[in-house]
């Protein structure tokens, strides 16, 4: 394309010649609403934690219940995640190998949990998870194991809110993969198994753990769909969002802001692990 | 696939001739496994997504049709249904306007620090949804840059209308962008390159040319963000200030409810939103069966 420009000599264009017109103006629009919408509001944040200096950052940070929270939150989203993977690339598998009445249905529900604004699954999980609710008595007199109001319930409400970013990612990799290369396994002599885990998993490998960090991701933040079915006790089903509401509750602002500049530190940390989980699927398997 | 495995899988045939009717397929498991496997799914799916959609609808009418349609007509019920009404007719067209220019700078021109823009779009869906309202409560705060001067003019931004109005755009910043720019990618430039030298302008071209192609993709879009935006609860929660009939949302009007043990009447209004989320994956599902080819190839949220 620059090389058809009469000036194709120049030494640094930052941009190729294009015939569309537009560039100035959506660039323009883009670059101002992102910077008034996104960018000014964060860095306001990350000027607040800067005000509020080192040692009393980190004072508030590592407050022992805010570690608590931060604790309870990652244990409860690895278990999630670690669920999710598992349950996640069975029903992609089933969806896409398996031909039966209700499949379309079943697919469609899978993205329920992005469809469902999560105060609306609070209130059901906790429901169908409290000790009087149908799973929660179930669960309570075959298991002996409480649900609903403890650390359990965080992490059965973070399986409904990560479970479609395992199946959706897995999904399309699994539909592309070639089939061949399992006759060949097959008929060199591999057992079915075999060929499952030696042949198809390390070709899905990048997606599932794309999967498994993208329902990780979700978690760290997720508020709505948990503070319902927790009973919210400091240190032992406290998440990290929910402190954050209680700090700006008791008009502590810096104690909220540094919780806050944790939680995106480490969101963007995830953020950073997917990107280059993608950039690494794609570069030796040729899809994301 | 019964004709390729027959071609290509000897060891089966040869082993056992004639003894079956129908030749089995190397590729693919067991009836038993198949069985079980596909059961532990529909099993996990039903228990996990299924019953807390059921439970809504089930503790929404457990009282009674009479005591359904008394919670939805409560005035206060009333009030939020409109507040999230105003919040989505607001924040889905600025999103609209923004994720069209957004997917034009990006899909058509080649230009430096694309990628990083493209990271940049992408945030709001990293940054917890509390910590967004906490964002906005900094910037507007009593005791922030702005605060003072908000006060003295008598802007109400913070705990009014305005604040969820902006909370609810950050959320749903990415997803028409999202939805769009893969899609026009895919596009290229070629037909609107045609359009403009055949001598039309640059709305026409827009117009007549880019926007039909893109009409299903950015309904798609427009669907995914209005679902987010009608349903946002952490970002919202936190700069609403929880103002009864002034500043409730339909989402923070259904914890007030549940916390007042007035379950009942928090799954009737949580049915609304229920229903929304249940036409909104129907309208997903048939754009996704119709019109696969007009949608971007992978949609990931």
């Amino acid at each position: 394309m620059t090389a058809a420009a009469p000036d194709g000599a120049q030494t640094f264009r930052w941009r190729r010649r294009s015939v569309l017109p537009g560039f100035g103006l959506s660039l323009g629009y883009t670059v101002a609403y992102l910077s008034l919408v996104v960018l000014i509001p964060l860095a306001g944040l990350g000027i607040k934690s800067a005000q509020l200096g080192w040692t009393d950052f980190w004072r508030l940070a590592t407050d022992a219940r805010v570690m608590a929270a931060l604790k309870l939150s990652f244990g409860a989203k690895l278990l999630a995640a670690i669920v999710n993977t598992v349950f996640g690339v069975l029903v992609a598998w089933v969806l896409v190998r398996y031909r039966f009445p209700g499949r379309r249905w079943l697919d469609a529900a899978v993205d329920l949990p992005f469809a469902l604004p999560t105060a609306v699954a609070g209130i059901a999980l906790a429901t169908l998870y409290a000790p009087n609710g149908p799973f929660g008595i179930f669960l309570e007199s075959v298991f002996h194991v409480k649900v609903g109001f403890t650390a359990t319930g965080v992490v059965m409400a973070l399986i409904f809110v990560g479970l479609p970013f395992v199946v959706r990612t897995v999904q399309p990799v699994l539909e592309e993969i070639d089939r061949e290369t399992e006759e060949v396994s097959a008929t060199l002599g591999a057992g079915r198994w075999r060929t499952v885990t030696r042949v198809i998993m390390p070709g899905m490998l990048p997606a599932i753990l794309t999967g498994f960090a993208l329902s990780f991701a979700r978690g760290v933040g997720e508020y709505g769909s948990v503070i319902f079915i927790a009973n919210n006790l400091p240190f032992q089903s406290e998440i990290a969002p929910l402190l954050i509401v209680i700090k700006l509750e008791e008009h502590n602002y810096a104690g909220a802001t540094a919780i806050a500049a944790v939680m995106l530190v480490i969101s963007f940390a995830m953020l950073f692990v997917i990107n280059l989980l993608q950039a690494w699927s794609r570069r030796y398997f040729g899809h994301v | 696939m019964s004709e390729v495995a027959s071609s290509t899988a000897p060891p089966a045939s040869l082993s056992a001739p004639a003894k079956k009717t129908r030749l089995r397929t190397v590729i693919g498991e067991g009836p038993i496994t198949r069985w079980i496997l596909g059961g532990i799914a529909i099993v996990f799916l039903a228990l996990m997504l299924i019953a807390p959609l059921l439970v809504v609808f089930v503790e929404a009418f457990s009282r009674g049709i009479g005591v359904y349609f008394q919670a939805l007509a409560m005035p206060d019920t009333m009030a939020a249904l409109q507040l999230t009404l105003l919040v989505a007719v607001i924040a889905v067209p600025a999103n609209l306007v923004f994720g069209v220019a957004c997917a034009w700078l990006i899909a058509k021109f080649d230009f430096k620090f694309k990628s990083f823009l493209l990271t940049l779009i992408d945030l709001p869906f990293a940054v917890s949804p509390v910590v967004s309202g906490l964002v906005f409560v900094l910037l507007f705060g009593a005791n922030s840059a702005l605060g003072p001067w908000l006060e003295e003019n008598n802007i109400r931004i913070l705990f009014a209308v305005p604040g969820i109005v902006i909370a609810t755009i950050f959320i749903t910043f990415p997803f028409i962008a999202r939805e769009l720019i893969p899609l026009m990618q895919q596009q290229g430039t070629s037909e609107e390159e045609a359009s403009v030298s055949l001598g039309a302008s640059g709305w026409r071209t827009f117009f007549l040319v880019t926007l039909p192609n893109v009409k299903w993709g950015l309904l798609y879009g427009v669907l995914l963000c209005n679902a987010r935006a009608m349903g946002e609860f952490g970002a919202v929660s936190v700069v609403s200030g929880h103002i009864r009939g002034v500043t409730n949302t339909l989402p923070l009007h259904i914890q007030i409810l549940y916390d007042d043990n007035k379950a009942a009447a928090a799954f009737a209004v949580a049915s609304l939103l229920a229903a929304l989320a249940l036409v909104t994956l129907a309208v997903k599902s048939v754009l996704e069966a119709r019109f696969a080819g007009e949608l971007a190839a992978q949609r990931r949220h």
